[in-house]
């Protein structure tokens, strides 16, 4: 089981953290949004809860609780730009389905 | 997918880029409330995975109301203070409501006005605004439960029969349950959005909803997009109950039962009967007993039950086909809505009348719901703007008066909304410094035969000459078709601006008063619209050579000045009667004739400037 991230999302990370002053890494996680969607977490992390997952790459720890760690086992992050926005995304061999704005995606 | 960005620990757990908003089909029996989750726009379940909601309000002395399943026994058990089928009760008068076929349970207020009754209940009166907005609020509080959020707003669906009373008091309803209305849908249409008819190009759609206790047939229209409601027709007392109520019928003839039921009996025969028509849509042979008799029962036979009231459905399908003037070979898409369309003996009817298989992939309780939710979702501004739907259009058209009492049309009829468009006008005298603005609808070309909405002002327009002024008049009619009116004058930035509701008041059968006069007069309207401009035209003419006139007449000599005189006289006697075609033609002349001095004055003007006046005092002596 492991995550992964691409140099371009890791040194962004690396930018957002170093900008922030603290925190370990991020936290990449599931949760329920709407009736049956789920929906992409992202957050800084400050400290380790119990069961948590650490993975490193490209020398940037990403932390997955072990719940979330099924729906998005092997997920690839990357840092990109469409038109004036930019941002992560991920890239999610589980997911099944998206909803029409993205936000949300279901395993099926 | 969207875009993410990295949140702060414990903050709101990732950004909701996505703004929360509802399709609510309120119903006559039943409502629905159905929202994007996920992949689609599904209908939301309450605690118990019903998704359905009795429209049906209990009330009790202690406060809150009981609204749905829980209200359903206080049909039997307290009927004064239990309303169902409030959507029946929407915009009708007291007198309307004591005159319907159904017998009503309930007090009326007799302190109600006649144009606002209300139900006396033991936690006081309620109208039907507030019984139809506890149904929205019950809704709305299982939305957002289950969506996790506040709701940004709701589309929510009326027949497409209802009438301006009907749909503000829904509106009206919804305020009160605290929703923001985006649209208020048609039933049909948001069945066909369902089936995403409303991508296709162009089709006529006939949507055939037969629920619990209504029927209501609609044809309608897609061009670009954009539906417009053929014709509408059915029986708002034929839906379900009527085929329990022949098949029970039947199981009493069958067992040769005389004798009077009493009311455990009936309930339970009718409850036989409707678990039988159930069943009959799944299988073909059903076997069945009650009390101590038993027998089976096919399809067919069922068919022949209720044969009667299955054509009453395609007669009413066979007349709103007339009504629109089209035949089944128009028809591209038929969709079923409602329960009772499950029935195969009901689907077998539609199919062999139009010769054509009906879409049915959709559950039909819930397609008109799916419909609205799509569209709410649209609207709220989920989607990109190059998939935006645009579902109604403007009855008739909007414009402003001109001079010579001429309409100069600014939106035109059928364009969807909403809409924005503007243009620019000018001012007709020199020095003009205000412009009134009458804003009127319809379809005819003189002032007088339209309908007047607005009048408003625009003042303090710079003086300047006649036509320098710049005016620029924006009409915009959004969703609910509220237009709003704005001119500005561009040099200054001068605004003035007004809101007006086109449609408030005028039915639909005056609508289609104002188009036939329009079509039958449009030759006569033609004809007037072009001796009005012709008129206009020699007038400015007239005005601007007596203008010359006065500031450099000595130029002219006698010779000259007679020909022009004479030009305009002859021009001026030919505007009283003539056709547009001889005003032209005479305009024309006197211009020709007047020619030569509108460049002898240029050269005038350009030597006096030369020689050091000035340009203020040329301006002046001009003006």
């Amino acid at each position: 089981m492991a995550l992964s991230i691409t140099q371009n999302a890791a040194q962004h990370v690396a930018e957002q953290l170093s900008s922030r002053g603290h925190g370990l890494g991020i936290r990449v996680g599931v949760t329920t949004t709407g009736c049956s969607g789920m929906a992409y977490v992202l957050e800084f992390v400050d400290k380790l809860e119990v069961g948590d997952q650490v993975f490193e790459d490209h020398g940037v720890k990403i932390i997955v609780d072990p719940k979330s760690l099924v729906y998005i086992d092997g997920t690839e992050m990357d840092f990109v730009k469409q038109g004036v926005n930019e941002g992560f995304e991920f890239t999610n061999p589980n997911a099944k389905g998206e909803c029409g704005c993205g936000e949300s995606f279901s395993v099926g | 997918m969207a875009l993410l960005q990295i949140q702060e620990p414990g903050g709101k757990p990732a950004k909701v880029l996505h703004r929360l908003a509802v399709g609510i089909d309120l119903g006559t029996s039943n409502s629905l409330v159905s929202a994007l989750c996920g992949t689609g726009v599904e209908t939301l379940p309450d605690d118990n995975g019903q998704h359905l909601l009795p429209s049906v309000v209990r009330y009790s002395a202690d406060g809150s109301p009981l609204v749905g399943y829980a209200a359903l026994s206080g049909l039997v058990d307290d009927p004064e203070n239990t309303v169902a089928s409030s959507k029946r009760l929407l915009g009708k008068s007291l007198s309307e409501l004591q005159n319907l076929p159904q017998v009503l349970p309930f007090k009326f207020d007799p302190e109600r006005e006649e144009t606002s009754p209300a139900i006396s209940t033991v936690s006081g009166s309620k109208d039907p605004v507030q019984i139809s907005a506890d149904i929205l609020e019950k809704l709305k509080v299982r939305a957002e439960q289950c969506l996790k959020g506040e709701l940004e707003g709701a589309v929510i669906t009326v027949p497409a029969y209802f009438n301006d009373a009907q749909r503000q008091q829904t509106k009206d309803a919804a305020k009160l349950a605290g929703l923001n209305v985006l649209r208020l849908l048609n039933e049909p249409t948001a069945a066909a959005v369902a089936y995403g008819l409303d991508s296709e190009d162009q089709g006529k759609v006939c949507v055939f909803d037969l629920g619990g206790g209504t029927f209501d047939v609609s044809l309608l229209s897609l061009q670009k997009g954009v539906f417009e409601v053929l014709a509408t027709g059915g029986d708002t007392n034929l839906g379900g109950n009527d085929f329990d109520h022949a098949l029970a019928q039947w199981i009493l003839q069958q067992a040769g039962y005389n004798a009077e039921l009493d009311f455990s009996e009936r309930a339970i025969l009718n409850q036989l009967a409707m678990d039988v028509k159930h069943q009959l849509s799944e299988q073909d042979q059903l076997e069945i007993s009650w009390q101590d008799w038993s027998g089976t029962i096919t399809n067919t036979e069922y068919s022949e039950i209720c044969a009667e009231l299955i054509k009453r459905t395609i007669n009413t399908c066979r007349r709103v086909l007339r009504d629109a003037s089209l035949t089944i070979n128009d028809i591209d898409n038929i969709v079923l809505v409602g329960g009772s369309t499950r029935m195969p003996v009901i689907r077998q009817a539609v199919a062999s009348f139009f010769s054509k298989e009906a879409l049915t992939n959709i559950d039909p309780d819930k397609v008109v719901a799916i419909g609205a939710g799509i569209q709410a979702d649209v609207l709220i501004g989920n989607k990109s703007s190059n998939n935006f739907l645009l579902l109604d259009v403007n009855p008739l058209s909007l414009g402003i008066e001109t001079m010579g009492e001429l309409v100069e049309k600014i939106i035109p009829r059928n364009t969807t909304i909403p809409v924005a468009r503007a243009q620019e006008f000018t001012t007709f005298k020199d020095g003009q410094t205000a412009m009134s603005l009458h804003v009127v609808q319809g379809e005819r070309e003189l002032v007088e035969d339209c309908r007047s909405l607005a009048r408003f002002e625009l003042r303090g327009i710079p003086a300047m000459v006649a036509g320098a002024a710049k005016i620029r008049v924006s009409f915009q009619v959004d969703a609910d078709g509220l237009l709003s009116v704005a001119a500005e004058e561009l040099s200054t930035g001068k605004k003035a601006e007004i809101q007006i509701k086109p449609s408030y008041g005028l039915k639909s059968d005056l609508i289609e008063e104002m188009l036939q006069s329009s079509q039958e007069n449009a030759q006569v309207d033609m004809e007037l619209r072009s001796v009005k401009e012709a008129q206009l035209e020699a007038t400015q003419l007239i005005d601007a050579i007596a203008n010359a006139r006065s500031s450099d007449g000595e130029i002219l000599n006698t010779e000259e000045l007679l020909l022009i005189e004479k030009a305009v006289e002859t021009l001026e006697l030919a505007m009283k009667d003539s056709s547009a075609n001889k005003i032209r033609e005479l305009t024309e002349d006197l211009n020709r004739i007047s020619g030569d001095f509108a460049s002898r004055r240029m050269d005038l003007h350009i030597g006096r400037a030369l020689k050091g006046e000035s340009i203020d005092e040329v301006a002046n002596s001009s003006s």
